[in-house]
């Protein structure tokens, strides 16, 4: 299908694009990776006045490491975090989700700023970025992700505000993430996060509410020294998952359940 | 308001004015006349539009033409040279890796990439590098081993689609 008639501009520049987003005022978007933005636009769910585009925007593409953090630029695709050895070496966890995002075609474009900056419930990253404490910075500010991502789709961007990096802590050690689904190239029905770090876990959830979701009833519990198994059984404490076309409330909380104890169980 | 875009499609040169909401499977088909990449789906799902964009292996429906400004793509239309197959297309041929045919050129399109990025690949590999595109017609057992023979007779080669050898020439 084809979608309704926008505005089209190029930036190369940060400032750029954000100049271009003000000048067009309200209804612009950002169009980075376009995997989310396009198909809705196709269906005509999403009706935006004009795009900024930023994929000329080379500076935003980028892994560093940076003694106890991890930079990602927001334009940095998922190919590149699934294959980056910075990556692999300092949180190999997001070089695995980012090697279970969508499909080839899909990880060549989608970024890991759109990912976060459209704050879909059931994106990947935002899991990892909320349990491990990833910061998110704009070209205005840095926002921690727990005051990120607020609801479904709502994030406290500002109209002329782009993410242009997210950093996380380095964290080498045990860590699994269970991405569920029905078929490979699918956005999860349920994903379950277990990561290592000074000495702690931290344990994550997609796709069970409005938000990403850091499961820290089952964080303390393993901190109290229960099993696996029992400390998993928290995972479905105080959620209230949507019901959807791929699953019900009810199942969603025994995927959490379940798969979080495999992800600790996996982890280590 | 329209825009130039000026791409390198199968190593000729093109330049057309277009709407921003031009998608660029509509631009390859309807104004460019290569009709060879399929349009299977409106959701970004079945591959069927696979091309290459500079070497990688995209979903051309889930671009706008505006964005291919300046780039260099491969359709299924660029992978025969000199009246003779490509390696990928005559194993599909040889290994009846179709049945209707509709979502072939994506396959061969995803293929090109996959041997390019992994010219040795196990049948996982190959299960996995294909995760993006449908066959409507459960085909698989057949297109995994055209894929598998395309290797072979390649020799480990990497896919070389006709415009990067064009380019090579150039």
């Amino acid at each position: 299908m084809i979608p309704a008639a926008f505005e089209y501009a190029r930036a190369s520049s940060v400032e750029e694009a954000s100049s271009l987003l003000n000048r067009f005022g309200e209804g612009a978007k950002v169009l980075a990776g376009g995997h989310s933005l396009v198909p809705l636009m196709r269906l005509r769910l999403a009706q935006p006045k004009a795009l900024v585009d930023i994929n000329g925007i080379k500076d935003l593409d980028y892994v560093k490491a940076d003694g106890s953090r991890l930079r990602i630029g927001a334009l940095t695709r998922h190919v590149t975090i699934q294959r980056s050895k910075v990556v692999r070496d300092n949180l190999p966890i997001l070089a695995e989700v980012a090697g279970e995002i969508g499909d080839n075609q899909v990880r060549n474009l989608g970024t890991i700023g759109g990912v976060v900056a459209y704050a879909d419930a059931a994106g990947d990253y935002p899991t990892i970025a909320l349990m491990l404490d990833a910061d998110i910075v704009t070209n205005q500010r840095t926002i921690p992700a727990e005051d990120f991502f607020q609801d479904l789709f709502t994030t406290p961007l500002a109209p002329d505000e782009i993410v242009t990096e997210v950093v996380f802590p380095v964290a080498s050690g045990p860590h699994k993430y269970i991405k569920f689904r029905r078929r490979l190239f699918d956005w999860a029905i349920v994903g379950a996060a277990a990561q290592k770090l000074n000495g702690g876990w931290r344990i994550g959830l997609t796709n069970v509410g409005p938000t990403p979701v850091r499961a820290k009833a089952v964080e303390d519990a393993l901190q109290k020294g229960a099993k696996p198994e029992e400390a998993a059984e928290h995972a479905s404490d105080g959620l209230e998952p949507a019901d959807d076309l791929r699953a019900n409330p009810e199942y969603k909380k025994h995927l959490a359940r379940v798969l979080t104890r495999r992800a600790i169980q996996q982890a280590e | 308001m329209s825009h130039k875009v000026v791409t390198t499609v199968n190593g000729r040169r093109y330049e057309h004015e277009v709407e921003p909401r031009l998608l660029l499977v509509h631009h390859l088909r309807d104004n460019l006349g290569l009709t060879g990449t399929h349009i299977g789906c409106d959701t970004t799902q079945c591959g069927a539009c696979t091309i290459l964009l500079d070497g990688q292996a995209v979903k051309s429906c889930n671009l706008f033409a505006v964005q291919a400004e300046g780039r260099s793509l491969t359709t299924i239309e660029g992978m025969a040279k000199d009246g003779q197959l490509h390696p990928i297309q005559q194993a599909f041929w040889d290994e009846h890796g179709l049945q209707c045919g509709y979502c072939t050129p994506g396959f061969i399109m995803a293929a090109a990439y996959l041997l390019a990025e992994n010219p040795n690949p196990t049948e996982d590999d190959i299960r996995r590098g294909f995760e993006g595109n449908l066959c409507r017609c459960t085909g698989y057992v057949n297109i995994i081993k055209a894929v598998q023979t395309a290797a072979r007779t390649m020799g480990g080669a990497e896919a070389k689609p006709a415009t990067q050898a064009a380019e090579r020439r150039a």
